[in-house]
């Protein structure tokens, strides 16, 4: 049994507060610079929710403008309005910070994430209003209270407050006296997490056109850890976002593996399926809090928006072939491995020459490549270079090396095969998968046959080893041979590719914009 | 710098005498190269970390500049680092630790 | 005298240039005592 990509939700939440609050570029500038000149600009450089729908990148994460397209917009993109600004997209949509602070709460199962009842009042229609939002959700909306017993709670409890526009509209209780595990910090970071997750599963299972009962097991790959003093890292993050989700019929759990974890947990849900004990996986991951803001120093410094204000999320739902969609390819993976080392060209080919060798392929064959796809509008002032363009040059360097181009097709290399960042440098979010919903479209219309999905890793960061990591997968056009156990009918065929046709064709519209 | 590396400088320059202390950089721009070179010579540029105010003054190379680079077994450079010399701007880098080492630089 | 031989070495890597092993090894090759090996994440 193969296994093929259904649909992906990608989401993104304006968080303006959280990046002051929470960022730990800020908490850090708090500590050991409390009166620093940074802190002191930092809210004059924040942007408004309607700044962050005309911002490129956003745009092209939800789905409302191609990679294509984003490529011929010239850098930097902070200074450009893109024309595009609904706040929903064919592949999800980018969350206002008010509405998110009720989901928070909505996500909360152990009565920790208090809000003034005045800002439920206000906000609690709008989020009844989003589209993704059902009942259950909302029912789980409690009225609030005083926004005195708020501020007491912030100042007396240890509790980690919520602000909205800079006032103080709710807070996340701690959830035990003395177990740091489960400090009031580290509750709304997992909050936070789980309820963008949701978000994302919520997307993609609309747009895989599944019901949710049909969703069997979820697999998180974000980078937090939930548990207790005795379990640090117990989990299980994937199983209390589909119980949020409403998918009645999951069971997961937490994969890990640092900004490499998507890639992990993408090769992990195919092989799931493939092997048959699961027909259907979603892999999903919500936002980091920790990261909001993280290189905002340049960016003050450079006199640019705070550009990491977006929390990011995305899921992916990985099922039994249906002889359309397009193929996870279960024997072209590549990895690091303890002995691959560090070295940027053996790090390379682990992942992309050497599992393309092993099935007879050319580094050519691969139509796109989706290594890490930071927004290059955030790391090039940080000093940390356009990431994805970097895999490109190095990518193409190897395929010089191997015969595969010549040296003076390299910089055509990196624009045919390549993709210009768009991800928020939200961690793991970048890495490799924001590409998989439009490759799925592609792969669809027939416009490109092969693409592959790169994720790395800086375990160092862990301090348990040294080493780095990586993994690779290949996702193909589907040869349209799928067993008949599949039972996809032949009408159901023409649906899918009716519908993909409607993609493309909104696909060619946004690049035209 | 990570405050963690700043505070590990430090303690190497004291342990051993920042006149027996080099630091070996990998940025991948030249302008994250040259903060990161002056945070060990003439102290954290942004304030942050314990070497903040702190004038080690150690001498400090990128691990793509050529004098460093000729002291490396070629082979072991080819097999580690080579390749990214076609990815890395190593002009930029090259003048960026040239004009720190010039100015802050004290060994 | 070169730079390296005999001197112990701080490695500060990146994970987007050269990480902190990759520089760990060069450094050995000239004759340097590596004291601290870190790689640094932007992203």
């Amino acid at each position: 049994m193969k296994s093929i990509i259904k649909g992906a939700g990608y989401i993104l939440v304006h968080t303006p507060d959280m990046v002051i609050h929470n960022g730990t570029t800020q908490t850090t500038e708090r500590v050991v610079n409390p009166e620093s000149e940074y802190l002191k600009e930092l809210p004059e450089h924040i942007r408004s929710f309607e700044d962050t729908l005309s911002y490129y990148p956003n745009q092209v994460y939800i789905g409302n403008v191609t990679p294509d397209a984003l490529a011929a917009v010239p850098q930097p993109w902070h200074d450009k309005k893109c024309p595009e600004t609904s706040r929903f997209g064919q592949f999800g949509q980018i969350m206002p910070q008010e509405e998110f602070l009720l989901l928070m709460q909505a996500c909360d199962v152990f009565d920790l994430v208090k809000l003034d009842a005045a800002f439920v009042a206000a906000h609690k229609a709008a989020l009844a209003a989003n589209p993704i939002m059902d009942e259950t959700i909302l029912a789980r909306i409690g009225e609030g209270i005083e926004a005195a017993e708020v501020a007491r709670l912030v100042a007396q409890e240890h509790s980690e407050g919520l602000y909205h526009n800079g006032a103080l509209v709710g807070c996340v209780n701690r959830a035990h006296d003395i177990d740091v595990n489960l400090s009031a910090h580290v509750m709304h970071e997992n909050l936070v997490s789980k309820a963008s997750s949701v978000l994302a599963l919520l997307s993609a299972v609309k747009n895989a056109g599944i019901e949710k009962d049909a969703v069997e097991y979820v697999i998180d790959c974000s980078e937090e850890a939930c548990g207790d003093m005795n379990q640090r890292g117990g989990g299980n993050f994937a199983k209390s976002a589909a119980e949020i989700a409403g998918l009645n019929g999951a069971t997961g759990s937490d994969t890990r593996g640092f900004c490499a974890g998507p890639a992990h947990a993408m090769v992990e849900a195919a092989a799931l399926v493939a092997s048959g004990a699961y027909k259907t996986v979603v892999v999903t991951a919500g936002g980091c809090t920790a990261k909001l803001g993280m290189n905002g120093k340049d960016h003050v410094k450079k006199g640019l928006p705070i550009l990491e204000d977006m929390l990011g999320g995305f899921a992916v739902v990985v099922s039994e072939d249906d002889g359309v969609n397009p193929v996870i390819d279960l024997s072209i993976l590549g990895r690091h491995t303890v002995g691959t080392g560090s070295a940027p060209q053996a790090v390379i080919g682990s992942l992309v020459t050497d599992p393309l060798a092993r099935a007879g392929l050319k580094v050519t064959d691969v139509d796109k490549f989706s290594p890490e796809m930071q927004n290059p509008d955030i790391t090039k002032p940080a000093g940390a270079g356009d990431v994805p363009l970097a895999n490109y040059k190095m990518i193409a360097a190897l395929a010089v090396k191997r015969g595969d181009i010549e040296k003076k097709d390299l910089a055509k290399f990196t624009e045919e095969h390549g993709l210009t960042g768009w991800a928020p440098t939200q961690g793991h979010i970048p890495s490799g998968v924001p590409y998989i919903g439009f490759a799925r479209n592609d792969i669809l219309a027939g416009s490109i046959k092969r693409v592959m999905i790169i994720g790395k890793g800086s375990l160092f960061l862990g301090r348990m080893t040294n080493l780095f990591d990586g993994v690779s997968f290949v996702i193909e056009a589907n040869s349209g041979t799928a067993p008949a156990e599949a039972g996809v009918s032949e009408e159901e065929v023409k649906k899918l590719i009716a519908k993909a046709m409607r993609e493309f064709a909104a696909t060619l519209m946004g690049q035209a914009e | 710098m990570d405050l963690e590396n700043q505070k590990r400088v430090k303690g190497f320059a004291e342990q051993y005498g920042p006149e027996n202390v080099v630091v070996l950089l990998g940025a991948a721009e030249g302008e994250a190269a040259g903060l990161a070179a002056e945070t060990v010579t003439n102290g954290d540029p942004t304030y942050a970390g314990p070497l903040t105010g702190v004038q080690l003054g150690l001498r400090v190379y990128h691990v793509c500049e050529p004098e460093i680079k000729a002291e490396f077994d070629p082979d072991v450079y080819s097999e580690q680092v080579e390749m990214m010399e076609m990815v890395l701007d190593v002009d930029d880098i090259v003048n960026e630790m040239t004009d720190i080492r010039e100015q802050y630089c004290k060994y | 005298m070169g730079i390296l031989a005999g001197k112990k070495v701080v490695v500060i890597g990146d994970r987007d240039g050269i990480p902190g092993q990759a520089i760990e090894l060069c450094a050995k090759s000239a004759g340097a005592e590596v004291v601290f090996s870190s790689t640094e994440c932007f992203v």
